[in-house]
């Protein structure tokens, strides 16, 4: 939380010297989304937060690869990007880390950190969600789950914004709507290319209702005003993206990449099986289902991803 | 008065009512039993202005959900003094669970664009109940891009469970839909009203709901997720639906409160499915003094105050934020 709260390099020191304790199993995966068509789709995060370690002290050094199932001394994942040596699954990054892959060396300059989630309705189900923020907040040290700002790709100036898998599934509420609203604005107002890479499992937050939902209208907004100014916008998708997120602003960039085998979809698929009652295709929603159906441009490895988008942005004139 | 075929629980003691009522007026009446009908006839309007005067979050979603509910294809005729169906995407195909097309409201012309739940069960089962697949989102975009080039104002009619989950539905870039759906809408010049008349179902509604205007019936509800699916995520079972439904705030006169619909239209004592005239009529002048506002608006401030209204959207703190 502290660290949030101060801007720029801290953010980027953090993520950085934070190494493996930030390391954490992606969650994503299969989702329990029982009714069909839904915005918000995903499994909330487990009731007894994860044990966070300390400070240089690994969590485990294996773990288990969602990928191959194969059991990955952790150290080797992590020295190239947190992908599975063996399989080349691409796991969890944190928002935090994901700056650090993308930007720069100190180049990011964190916005908006100051925007607190509150709880509109005054909801609870098993517990409220006034204490679920709280212990969201303590487990992942985010205030909520996007984290916006500028930085620089290769020497190139960027507005640049990142969903948190973690932090109640990466899912859009008002905070993360605003934040995302606010940096196509400015992006908008700077000229600058806007890059949102988004690890959203959870789509529209629930908890926060409707109001949730009527941020995927206002980001949408943001980024049609964005467009009509020219702006270039490179929408990058990871594992997962679905329900709310998908349908608004992950679906709107100019260019959308997809990390590989990243799940990507509009309704769970469990959701669709309880629906229609057939089993469901063979890399159903993943990254390359979206590319043979025709609505990725490109699938990016980790790897190549900062210069990937670099290369986009010089094609584009920026 | 309704006799529908479907009858809710919670209508059950109208019900009693208006069937001694049916049962008098099948017989000769003497002056007895005349007066006894005019005393049903005053009791059952004061026990359905009771009861859908008091209704609970979950029975909300059952009258929303009321299969003798108006539809779009009842407010189509209801409404608009002409309409005019246009067909299809341009692309893939013509999704029955969207309908479009030109009509008339008062001296207006404008495009109609509205979900489609049919009536029969054969209706219903080709508009898969209400949910839309891609290809209805994109005949929506079509016709809201004629209307656009043409200066015709859009009325959006929404009523669905939500967009349509299936194998199709994602090939065919159900959440790509919907979101440029959004963007679309977001800088139509022309106004846009839209009303949700029953379900307001998650993003497959917000599809068609980026409007200058949202209103919405009074016993019709608007959510991120359906009550069922939620308390099947949060509470691990669907038995919890009305604890969801509760939690949701879903209901006309809490999404008023929080900004997100701009007018509540009461419905008839009994609910819209006892008198679906009076019901469009109310909704009628409703939208005809909405339109008569907004058409007086150059195409520039309409788009700008569109913007506006959904960019104050949402709650959220801001410590040492000059406005919070
Ligand atoms: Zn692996």
């Amino acid at each position: 939380m502290e660290r949030r709260r101060t801007s720029s390099p801290s953010v980027a020191a953090s993520a950085a010297d934070s190494g493996a304790a930030a390391v954490r199993l992606g969650e994503a995966g299969e989702l329990p989304g029982t009714n069909p068509v839904n915005m918000a789709h995903v499994e909330s995060p487990p009731e007894t937060p994860a044990p966070r370690a300390k400070r240089g002290v690994p969590e485990g050094l294996w773990q288990k690869c969602e990928g191959c199932q194969g059991t990955i001394y952790r150290k080797d994942a992590e020295e190239i990007l947190n992908v599975c040596p063996q399989c080349g699954f691409h796991w969890y990054v944190s928002a935090a880390q994901r700056i650090v892959q993308l930007c720069d060396e100190g180049t990011f300059e964190e916005w908006d950190a100051n925007l607190r989630p509150t709880d509109p309705l005054g909801f609870r189900d098993k517990k409220p969600y006034a204490e679920r923020l709280v212990a969201e907040q303590k487990r992942t040290g985010l205030s909520d789950a996007a984290l916006t700002g500028t930085g620089m790709i290769r020497a190139r100036r960027v507005a640049c914004g990142v969903t948190d898998s973690s932090f109640i599934m990466g899912s859009m509420g008002s905070v993360v709507g605003e934040r995302l609203t606010r940096l196509v604005e400015r992006a908008t107002a700077e000229r600058l290319p806007l890059i949102i890479i988004s690890a959203s499992g959870g789509g529209a937050r629930m908890h926060e209702g409707i109001l949730s939902l009527m941020q995927m209208a206002k980001v949408s907004a943001a980024l049609a005003r964005y467009s009509q100014a020219g702006g270039l916008f490179i929408s990058v998708l990871t594992n997962p993206t679905m329900g709310g997120v998908a349908a608004s602003f992950a679906s709107l960039g100019d260019l959308c990449f997809a990390e590989p085998r990243a799940l990507i979809g509009f309704a769970g698929p469990r959701t669709i099986k309880a629906t229609i009652r057939v089993e469901l295709p063979k890399g159903f929603q993943t990254s390359e289902f979206l590319l043979e159906h025709g609505f990725i441009d490109r699938i990016v490895a980790r790897k190549d991803l900062k210069s990937e988008i670099a290369r986009a942005i010089d094609y584009c004139g920026g | 008065m309704s006799r529908g075929l479907h009858r809710l629980p919670l209508e059950k003691p109208i019900y009693e009512i208006e069937d001694r009522i049916s049962a008098l007026e099948s017989a000769p009446l003497g002056a007895q039993q005349q007066e006894e009908l005019r005393r049903l006839k005053r009791e059952v309007v004061e026990v359905q202005k009771r009861i859908f005067g008091s209704l609970d979050p979950w029975q909300t979603v059952e009258v929303a959900r009321h299969p003798d509910r108006p539809k779009t294809s009842d407010y189509l005729s209801l409404l608009f003094d002409e309409f005019v169906e246009l067909h299809g995407d341009k692309s893939f195909g013509d999704d029955p669970a969207m309908l479009t097309g030109f009509a008339k409201l008062d001296r207006h012309k404008v495009l109609v664009i509205g979900h489609q739940k049919g009536k029969t069960l054969t209706e219903r089962q080709a508009c898969h109940f209400g949910c839309a697949h891609p290809e209805g989102y994109r005949k929506a975009m079509g016709k809201m891009r004629l209307a656009a080039k043409f200066g015709l104002p859009v009325i959006c009619l929404i009523d669905t469970p939500g967009a349509y989950p299936g194998v199709g539905a994602e090939e065919r870039g159900q959440a790509q839909v919907i979101a440029e759906s959004m963007f679309l809408m977001a800088t139509l010049p022309v106004p846009v009203v839209c009303t949700v008349i029953g379900e307001g179902g998650s993003g497959g509604a917000l599809g068609i709901g980026v409007g200058d205007r949202v209103a919405i019936l009074e016993h019709a509800y608007y959510s991120v997720i359906s009550p069922e699916g939620c308390a099947g995520i949060l509470w691990k079972s669907a038995d919890h639906k009305a604890e969801a439904a509760r939690a949701l705030r879903m209901r006309s006169h809490d999404l008023k409160s929080f900004g997100v619909v701009d007018a509540v239209i009461e419905e008839p004592p009994g609910g819209a499915h006892r008198d679906p005239r009076q019901t469009a009529s109310r909704l009628k002048n409703y939208l005809v003094r909405t339109l008569r506002e907004l058409v007086a608006q150059p195409p520039a401030a309409l788009v700008a105050g569109r913007y506006e209204k959904f960019r104050r959207m949402g709650k959220f703190l801001e410590p040492g934020a000059a406005t919070a």
